[in-house]
Formats: structure tokens, sequence, C-alpha cells
């Protein structure tokens, strides 16, 4: 239908601009002979370099951008597709400015940042083109909320199976329901796992109980059981939704900062040429 | 002798302004009023409402007041200044029966009184009554038949009672914090809305909620005192498996009112037709067709408040035999300005005169209905040349010629082609049926005078008048077989063919004709829309969608008497029939018919073969017109494998209309990785608009579907709209969101918040019903879509996208 990828935004028009300017670099670079090697401080350096520095800018302006919502400056999409070609054009456009020239200096320090920069960024296309279709199949039509929904309904219909047998289980089932965590930590939110699990243990001690119930029990034990195998299920499932879209989120908390510890290095970068050369 | 000269039934604001005004002149009269206290619909406004005096302009005349303000402070002047009057008011009096005549009305009341009365006025509003539980218990206090806010409540058990959708989401509201049973009298719930029975359904499904089917309930008990676990009664209910009890701390019953139409047919009143927005037909003193018996308020049609209380007013002079100039006058005289102006200043009786004999179509109006039509329509007069409305424009008013004539551009390629329409004509009768863009453009010509009436009065006219539906449908008939078929064919030749013609109405999802079917019928789709399906493989698979303008059945031309394929309504339809002799006499006589219905049958064909040999378009069709997509202009679309639910859409929308955002992007369903979230679909014929007492609901040139800051906030659309898009908001201009600040120290609210404490203090905020507007007033389009970084959401016309040329690019 006419839904598009930022990759194919409006016919590639971003990804030929960004040829187009790899190509015009790299020929450049190559026919520009300088007399003490290629550097930033040759006529084309200077030009890479304020080109380069320029589209940093225009990256950083993103983020304004994408808040500006009365904005009518083009579609937030095709600033993305530009952004992310771009992006990808300055490891070579910021290279060759260098003219590979790499040391222990302040120059050097925005070079690697805007590498870990770049790199978050190709994580997060990364992110963005594999987990959304998982996480609209993992969840079968729900929303997180309705399956937390769900889980509480779950849990008293636990509760209601478990009246009947012993305390024991009874505690388990109120374990269960109280210290079952969906998200938490940062880590467990992106392992999409929790080791201690209560439903888990749950599941598996009210197992164990259940063996040592009498037999005119075994009913409603073995309904609390099929309770307990869909609650974890379930909570698998909502585990697995915090993942996802924490993997769609962690990596802007490298990519931001550090695009501005980068302008910060850029500025230094730029007002320490312009100053101490 | 009467017990009463003056007997007014209900104390609504129609009712109460009769009544008192009877009793300043001194008048015998009572007041009948079912409740135990004054005007029942008002003081059912949720508390704190603010109640709205619309229209401004109309002059107030009563002997009691009324502004806009509080719904306490205005009940609480009404009870003082009906005291005041001496008004006598029989509470608890619930009028079950009125016969007799003029001058000796028997009315006769729930308890088994009988008050007689000379005259009767019927004030009665069109809320109807709650209908109860009927057994013993029903009222309880732990029984309660609405339910303002259900965040009120927690940790209870919670009986809810009732299969409609005011249940359904009552009980879905609840589950947030407490536990909920809904008992249904049948085993499904189909009476909701979609998105209702879905979000019961799945709440039942996955235990939430705990449904009792084939339940009826015997009766309610409270227990002397509450149990253990805090329940305070039980219902007891019977159920196919025997009787049931039920432990609760609260039983809440939706089960809708008892509309007053059957009461007030029983009391003999006619109505013009089974349409439920037909208005019983009155005089100009609003005395229905049984003598003595007179109508105002909502039931009269006149659904604010401040004109019935103005006719409660009018009501009693005429009874008493004053002749009083209607409060509207001085409205009329406003409209009529200019052109009263120019005309010697014609008086307002003599311009409505001159419309009834200059307007064939609207003489069958009576003086009181054509007032009310006046003052809802514009009276202009263009100049030569001007455009009154475009092609391809969205608009849906009415015009009628009251003078001169207008130019029809017939031939979009050739602006010159023109053929003129003349005084007494009417046109755009295409955009209001159909629902779709206007046909043709149409310029104002020489001495040109023109009605403009909206939509929803001119459908109230439609339905109230009989001779006006038969012109306008005849009307329509002709011009769309001319359009759509037979363009050479002569009016003269089209009329023996039109007089076979027939409507035919459809339900969403009722078949017109089976693959296989014999017929030769042809259908012309006037409004609705259609899906052609084949069984392939055993399975009937979609192959394609026919918004409103398309027809099938076409083959009958050819002989071919066996139907291809299935042909389903996709949402309520109304079709042209012209059966196969008919048709074929048509193209007998202009050979253009067989020729362009040559070229639409090879179109089909091929796409028939594109779509067979491509399913999974069909069933994303399918699934799409299941959505009640058959009737949107333009729905808001998400593909889910892009969507990385930054929320950036909802952001947008909050931050471009004042801090609450129209689309709610998790809801909705979802197939293969198509999202339908919930947002405005702009709908063909917009269920919205119906019973919006200010008319606030519009749409506009782009088809955009749009509430007006003249809503009261009543909630009507937001209950009639299908698809639960609009919501009730506080809505207050004062809103600042600062990105700059926001971004750099954290502080404010960022862009895409809400400003609720502003919102709060704002003097000028106004609860009122908000919904997507389409971002028309916002240049550059549809925010959300602009917004959206991954190109997920997407705005589209369903009657565009969903033909299979362009889903094969799916
Ligand atoms: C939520 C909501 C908000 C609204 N907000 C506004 C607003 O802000 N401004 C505005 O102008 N309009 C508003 N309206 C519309 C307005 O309320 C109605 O148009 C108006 O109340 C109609 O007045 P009425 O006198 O015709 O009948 P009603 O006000 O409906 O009164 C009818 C009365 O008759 C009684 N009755 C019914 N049947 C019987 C019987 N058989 N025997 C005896 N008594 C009977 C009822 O108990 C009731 O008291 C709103 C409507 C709603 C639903
Ligand atoms: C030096 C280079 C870069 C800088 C300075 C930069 C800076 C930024 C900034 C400031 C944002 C705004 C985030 C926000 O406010 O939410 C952003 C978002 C983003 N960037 Fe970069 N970026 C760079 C390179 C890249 C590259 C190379 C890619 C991908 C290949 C990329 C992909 C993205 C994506 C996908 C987003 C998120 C869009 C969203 O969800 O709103 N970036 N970047
Ligand atoms: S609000 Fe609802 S009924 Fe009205 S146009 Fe939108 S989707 Fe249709
Ligand atoms: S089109 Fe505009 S009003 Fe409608 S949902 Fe999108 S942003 Fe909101
Ligand atoms: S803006 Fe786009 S990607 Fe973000 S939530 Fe909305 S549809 Fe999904």
């Amino acid at each position: 239908m006419m839904h598009q990828s930022l990759f194919v935004y409006s016919g590639y028009r971003y990804f030929k601009l960004c040829m187009v300017l790899i190509i015009t670099s790299v020929i450049a670079y190559a026919i520009h002979t300088p007399v003490d090697g290629p550097n930033g401080g040759t006529w084309l350096g200077y030009t890479l370099g304020g080109l380069g520095a320029a589209i940093i800018l225009l990256l950083m302006w993103f983020g304004m951008r994408k808040r500006s919502y009365k904005s009518d400056m083009g579609q937030v999409q095709g600033w993305l597709s530009a952004h992310v070609y771009l992006g990808v054009a300055l490891i070579i456009i910021a290279t060759l400015h260098a003219g590979f020239q790499i040391g222990w200096n302040i120059h050097t320090l925005a070079y690697i940042l805007m590498f870990i920069v770049i790199f978050s960024g190709i994580f997060g296309v990364y992110a963005y083109l594999r987990y959304p279709a998982l996480m609209t199949k993992n969840r079968r039509g729900n929303t997180l909320e309705l399956m937390l929904v769900e889980m509480s309904e779950l849990d008293r219909e636990c509760r209601e199976a478990a009246a009947q047998l012993t305390d024991e289980i009874n505690k388990c089932i109120l374990d269960c329901s109280e210290n079952t965590k969906i998200g938490g930590s940062v880590w467990q939110q992106l392992s999409g796992k929790d080791s201690n699990c209560a439903t888990l243990a749950a599941f598996n001690k009210a197992g164990e109980l259940n063996k040592l119930l009498p037999k005119e029990m075994a009913g409603d034990a073995s309904h609390l059981m099929t309770l307990l195998g869909k609650k974890c299920e379930l909570v698998q499932r909502a585990r697995r939704d915090v993942q996802y879209k924490a993997m769609m989120d962690i990596w802007l908390y490298f990519h931001v900062p550090l695009s501005f510890a980068l302008l910060a290095a850029l500025t230094a970068h730029v007002v320490s040429i312009f100053f101490y050369w | 002798m009467a017990d009463f000269k003056i007997a007014i039934i209900g104390s609504g604001p129609g009712g109460m302004s009769a009544a008192s005004h009877a009793a300043e002149l001194g008048l015998s009269h009572v007041l009948l009023e079912s409740t135990d206290h004054l005007s029942d619909t008002i003081f059912k406004y949720q508390k704190g409402k603010h109640v709205m005096d619309e229209p401004q302009v109309l002059p107030l005349r009563s002997p009691l007041d009324f502004t806009a303000g509080t719904r306490e402070h205005i009940l609480e002047i009404w009870n003082t200044q009906v005291a005041g009057h001496n008004t006598n008011v029989k509470y608890n009096t619930e009028v079950t029966e009125i016969g007799g005549e003029k001058g000796n009305f028997s009315i006769k009341t729930k308890s088994g009184e009988t008050i007689t009365a000379e005259f009767v006025v019927l004030g009665i509003g069109l809320q109807g009554n709650l209908r109860k539980l009927g057994v013993e218990g029903e009222d309880l206090d732990m029984v309660q038949y609405q339910l303002d806010d259900p965040d009120e409540y927690a940790d209870e058990t919670i009986v809810v009672i009732g299969a409609g959708d005011a249940a359904i989401e009552n009980a879905l509201a609840l589950t947030k914090q407490n536990n909920v049973i809904i008992v249904n009298r049948k085993d499904e719930f189909s009476r909701a809305k979609q998105g209702n029975e879905d979000g019961i359904n799945k709440a039942i499904d996955t235990n939430v909620i705990t449904p009792y089917y084939f339940a009826n309930t015997v009766k309610v008990e409270k227990f002397g005192e509450a149990l253990g676990s805090g329940e305070i009664g039980k219902i007891v209910l019977s159920t196919k498996s025997g009787e049931t009890e039920v432990n609760c701390h609260r039983i809440i019953a939706r089960l809708g009112a008892i509309a007053p139409r059957r009461f007030v047919q029983s009391c003999g009143i006619e109505f013009p037709s089974d349409d439920p927005s037909a208005v019983p037909a009155l005089t100009d003193q609003y005395e229905s067709n049984v003598s003595g018996l007179y109508i105002v308020g909502a039931l009269a049609g006149y659904p604010l408040i401040k004109s019935a209380m103005n006719q409660g007013y009018e009501v009693i002079e005429f009874i008493e035999g004053n002749d009083v100039e209607p409060a509207d006058e001085p409205l009329l005289k406003e409209k009529f300005r200019s052109f009263s102006a120019r005309n010697n200043n014609m008086s307002v009786s003599n311009v409505l005169e001159m419309i009834t004999t200059n307007v064939p179509l609207l003489s069958g109006l009576t003086t009181l209905q054509l007032r009310e039509f006046m003052i809802d329509s514009d009276m202009r007069t263009p100049a030569e040349g001007e455009i009154i409305f475009e092609r391809d424009d969205f608009t849906n008013t009415f015009y009628s010629i009251v003078g001169g004539e207008v130019q029809v551009q017939i031939n979009p390629q050739d602006p010159s082609q023109r053929i003129s329409l003349n005084k007494g004509a009417f046109f755009g009768e295409m955009s209001l049926i159909s629902g779709h863009r206007r046909s043709a453009t149409i310029l104002a010509g020489k001495n040109c005078v023109l009605i403009e009436t909206p939509r929803r009065s001119m459908n109230k006219t439609i339905s109230s008048v009989e001779s006006v539906k038969r012109v306008i449908d005849e009307a329509f008939l002709m011009r769309a077989l001319q359009a759509k078929i037979a363009p050479n064919t002569s009016v003269e030749k089209l009329q023996s063919v039109i007089s076979t013609a027939t409507l035919q109405s459809f339900k969403a999802g009722e078949e017109l004709f089976h693959e296989g079917d014999e017929g030769d019928t042809l259908h012309l789709v006037r409004s609705g829309s259609l899906t052609v399906s084949k069984t392939v493989g055993g399975k009937e698979v979609v192959l394609s969608y026919l918004p409103a303008g398309n027809y099938v059945g076409e083959m009958a031309l050819f002989g071919d008497d066996m139907r291809s394929a299935t042909i389903r309504a996709a949402v309520a339809t109304e079709t042209i029939c012209l059966d196969g002799d008919a048709f074929r006499k048509l193209a007998d006589e202009d050979e253009d018919v067989r020729k362009r219905v040559q070229e639409v049958i090879d179109n089909r064909k091929q796409a028939n073969v594109q779509m067979e040999d491509n399913s999974d378009s069909g069933t994303i069709i399918s699934f799409l017109v299941e959505q009640g997509l058959g009737e949107a202009t333009d729905v808001l679309l998400i593909d889910e494998s892009l969507c990385v639910r930054c929320d950036n859409c909802e952001k947008a929308c909050a931050d471009t209309h004042f801090g609450t955002s129209r689309l709610d992007r998790e809801a909705g369903p979802t197939f293969a990785a198509l999202h339908v979230p919930t947002s405005c679909r702009h709908c063909e014929h917009p269920h919205c608009m119906q019973d919006c007492p200010p008319d606030a609901i519009h749409r506009a040139e782009n088809g955009e579907v749009y509430i007006a800051n003249n809503c009261i906030g009543c909630g009507n659309c937001q209950r009639n709209c299908p698809y639960g898009v609009i919501q009730m908001a506080l809505v207050s201009k004062k809103q600042k969101t600062s990105l700059v600040s926001w971004l750099l120290t954290g502080a404010g609210i960022a862009p895409g918040g809400h400003d609720a404490a502003a919102a709060k203090k704002d003097p000028d905020a106004k609860k009122m019903a908000v919904k997507c507007d389409m971002c028309k007033d916002i240049s550059g389009g549809p925010s959300c879509v602009r917004a959206c970084p991954t190109g997920a959401a997407i705005r589209v016309n369903p009657g565009e996208f969903m033909s299979v040329t362009n889903l094969e690019n799916y």
C-alpha cells in the first residue's frame, strides 16, 4: 500500500544525496595532493570539516524538529531519513577530513565520540527495523495494560482454586500474586527475564506440594496448575513486550547524551584550531 | 367541568416555562412531573456542568430566567422562581395515558389517578424514562441506573446488568478497581458498537469480567449487615441451569430508556414517518393533529433549552387566543434583511410566502416548519459568476433557488459547457444523500437568490415532510442515472425508466445477491458501499470494494442472468434498483450506455484476475470493511512493522490541539501488521452529527468532520459515534509548552504534554466534545502523520486505496 519505510522515503532522495556527497568527497580527496600530505588544514580539509560540522549540527537539530509539532518544515520521517543517511556519510566525510591522522588529543576525542554516536544510531535503526514486528506478534492483539489486568484476574482465580488446598500452597500462591514483577531494573527490562520470577517459583513449588495432597484434591490441584501455567506464559509475554520496548529505547540514552558530548568536543576542536593553530 | 383549564405534562424548560406563565396570568393549571424534582433532563446533567444558552442571538421570553451558568445555579433559580409564581406542580406523577378531547381531556397517571383538563401541553422531552429492573428490590439504594464516575468505586464486587454500550462501557471502566460481573439476557453482545463488543468479549475471555448469560433478575435483597468480605446484599438470577445468587456491593443496571414515542402515538399524535428523527407535524401555534393538545420543547423538534422556554410561554398565549409574534421573528428579520432591503422592505411573512410560492419543494411545509427551516438556513444573494461550490468539495448543504438562476458546469474538462437551473429548482442533494464529494461546480447566474440549508435541517425536513422526501428521491434518481449510466438520454425518456426504479436499503453485511443466483436487477449505490466477493477454493474471497456511485449487476445488459459474484453491503447501504428490462430499454435508446458498461466490465474482469492471484489483499479488504472503513472518507492507518511505539503521533496531536490528543494509537484492532487506531474516520454520513442539539458538528470542504465552538458538551455525539473516537475534555486555550526550556533544564511542560493546572484555572475553559479535525486549521496537514519519524502512520481515503491495484503494492 502506501506505507513507506524511512529508507525509501521520497524515492531514496537522501540516499542519493549522500552518495553524491560521498563520491564527490572521495574523488576530491583522491585528486587533491597537498604538499604536507592530506590533513584538516588544507582547503579541502577545511571544506570537508565545514561540511561535517554542518551535518552534525543538522543531525543535532533533528531533536528540535521532532518536537516542533507545529512546524510544517517537511515531515519528520524525511528528516530522519536524511539523518540516517547523512549520519552514515559522516564516517567517510570526517575520516577524509582528518586525513587519517589520529592521536591523543581533543580532535581525536571528537572523532571517537562521533563514531560512538553513529554506531549507537546504527544500532537504533537495527532495533527500529527488528522489534516493531516482533512486538505486534508477541502481543496477539492485546496491549500491555490488558495483559496486566489479565494477570491480576488469573491471580484471583488461583487464590480461589487454592482456597480448598493446604496453607503452604496458599502461601505460595500469595507470593506469586504479590511478588511477580514485570519490568524492573534496566537490565531486567532488556533481558526480558527475571531470575527470581515469583510466578515460575510458585509453579514449581506448587507442583511439588501438590504431589503430597490426598487424592480427592487432585482435581483442584490440577486446575490450579493450569492457571499457573497460563500465568507463566502470560508473564513471559509481558516481559518480552517490555524487552522489545526497552531495546527500541535504550540506545537513545547513549545516542543523545553522547551527541551533546560530541557537540561540546566539536566546539572545542573548532575553537582550538582557530585560536591555537 | 374539567379540573383544570390547562394541564402541562413534563417540567422541563418547555413545560416549566408554560406552567409559570399560566400561573403568572392566573389561569387554572397543573404541571405534572414524573420525578420528585423539576426538569429531570437538566437535573441529570453531570455535576457542575456548564449549561449553555445557545443560540445566543435568540432572545428569551419566559417568566423564568435563563443565562449560561452551572447546572446547580440554573436549577436553583428555577426552583425559586417556579415557587415564586405559585406554579401548581404535582411531582411523582407519571402520565401514562391521555384520552378525551379538547375541552375535556382525561389524563391517567401511573398511580391510577385521573386528572381532567380543557387543554393539554405536552413537554416530556426526548430522554424517556430509565428502564428499571421491574423486580422486588429495584429501588434499593444498592441498585443504581446511572454511573457518573466509575473511578468513584474501588475494591467492590459490582454486578452490571445489560448488554448495550452503556452497560459494557461501565463494566469495562469499573474493572480497573473492582471485581465486575455482567448479566446478559442473551448469549452475546452484538447489539453494542464493534469496539465495545470486542472489548467485553476480550475481558470475558481473559476472565477479567465474569458473565452470566441467558440470565434474568429475579430479585435484589439487602443483608441486615454486611458480610465479612464486605458485600452488602445479593442479586438472585435465573439462568438456564437454575437460580443463582450473587453477593455484591452494588448493582448497576443499564437497561436503556423507554423512548417517549410510543406513548405520544398512543395519545393519537401522528408522526409523518418511522424515521427516528421525524417530528410530529404542528400548526404555527404548536397544536398537534389532536385538537387542544399542544407540543413544546425537544419533542416538538426544538432540542435546546432557550427555544423550549420560549415555546412554553407562547403556547399559553396561543391557548388564551392571543396572537404573539414568535420569538424567532427578529432572527428571521435579520436573515432576510439584505433581501428585504432590495425588495421594498418585504415583511418576514411575505418573504416566507414568496418562498413557498417560488419553491414547490417547500410548499408542503407548515409555516412553523418553514420558519424553523429558515432559521437554520441562510438566504443568499450571490453576484453573477460567484462560485456556490466547486466540484470535489466535501460540503453537504442543500440549496433551493428562490429567484434567478444558477449555472452547472457539466463537463470538468470544459468549463464552458453549462446547463442552467432556474427558480424553483434545487441542487446539492447528491452530496447530501451519498455523503460524497460535489459532482459538479455551480456558479450563480443572473438575479440569483438561494436558500442554503445545513445537512441536519434538511434531513429533518426530509424525514418529517413526505412530499419533500418524494421529490428529492426522484430528482436524485434522475440525476444519478444521468451521471452514471445514461448521459445522453433525454429527461423524458429517463422518466419512463425511472418509474420502474425502486429504492432498497441493506443492513451492514446483508447480501444484495449471491454468486450463482439468477436475477438481472441492476443496483446503483446511492449511499453506503459494497464488497464484491467470489468463492475461491471453497472460501469466500473479497475481490473489491465499491463506494457510492458505482453499480453492480451490469452483466444483465448482455442477457446474462446468472450472478457471477456475491455482493454485500459493507455498511448500511441504499441502492437504486432497475430491473433488467428497463435497463436494456435504456441501452437500446442510447448506444453510449452499452459502451460505458462494457468498459466497466472490462476493468472489473482485469482487476478480478489480479485479485484472485493475490487473495491476501482480499483478506485485508475484509478486515478493513469489518472495521467499518466502508463508510470512512479518511482514516489513520499504522503499519505496526514500522511503528516504534514512540507516541510522537499522539504528542503531535495533543500539541496542536490544546493538549488533548484526538487519537489513541494503542487502542483499536490489528490485522497482520495493519493497525486501525482509535481516531476519527470522517464518515460519509457522520453518525456523530445526529442529535447534536446546537448542530455544532460540520463537514468542511476537504471532508473534515469537525466540532465547532458552540458545542454544549451534552455527550450525544460521543454516544453516537460507533468508533469511540470522541472524548469529552476540558478545553483551555491557555496551554503553554516550551521546547527549549524543557530540553535544556527539564522545566515546564514538554511539547505534546497537557497543562492540566492551567486548564483548571482558566475561567474560559469549557468541557466539550473533541475529536480529530484532520488538522484542518494547521498548515501542512495532519500533524500525527507529519510527526511520525518512521512513516508508520498515514492517513488515506479507503475509497481510493481499497482497490486492487493499490493493494497490489502493499
Ligand atoms: C447531557 C446534555 C446536555 C445538554 N446541554 C445543553 C445545554 O448546555 N444547553 C441547551 O440549551 N441544551 C442542552 N441540552 C438539551 C436540553 O437539555 C434539552 O433540549 C431540553 O431539556 C429540552 O427541554 P424539554 O422541556 O423539551 O424536555 P426535558 O427537559 O427533557 O424535560 C422533560 C420532563 O418531562 C418529564 N416527563 C417525561 N415523561 C413524563 C411523563 N410521562 N409524565 C410526566 N412527566 C414526564 C421528565 O421527567 C422531565 O422532567 C443538553 C442535553 C443533554 C442530554
Ligand atoms: C554524529 C552523528 C549523529 C548525531 C549528532 C545524532 C544526533 C541525534 C539526535 C540529537 C537525535 C534526537 C533524539 C531525540 O531527541 O529523541 C537523534 C535521533 C536519532 N538518530 Fe541520530 N545522530 C547522529 C547519527 C546517527 C546515525 C548515523 C544514525 C543511524 C544510522 C542515527 C539514527 C538516529 C535515530 C534512528 C534517531 C531516533 C529517531 C526517533 O525515534 O525519534 N543517528 N540523533
Ligand atoms: S466522530 Fe465517529 S461518527 Fe463522527 S465522523 Fe468520526 S468516526 Fe464517524
Ligand atoms: S489529523 Fe490532526 S487532529 Fe486528527 S488525529 Fe491527526 S493530529 Fe490529531
Ligand atoms: S509516531 Fe509513528 S512510530 Fe511513533 S507511535 Fe506513532 S505511528 Fe508509531
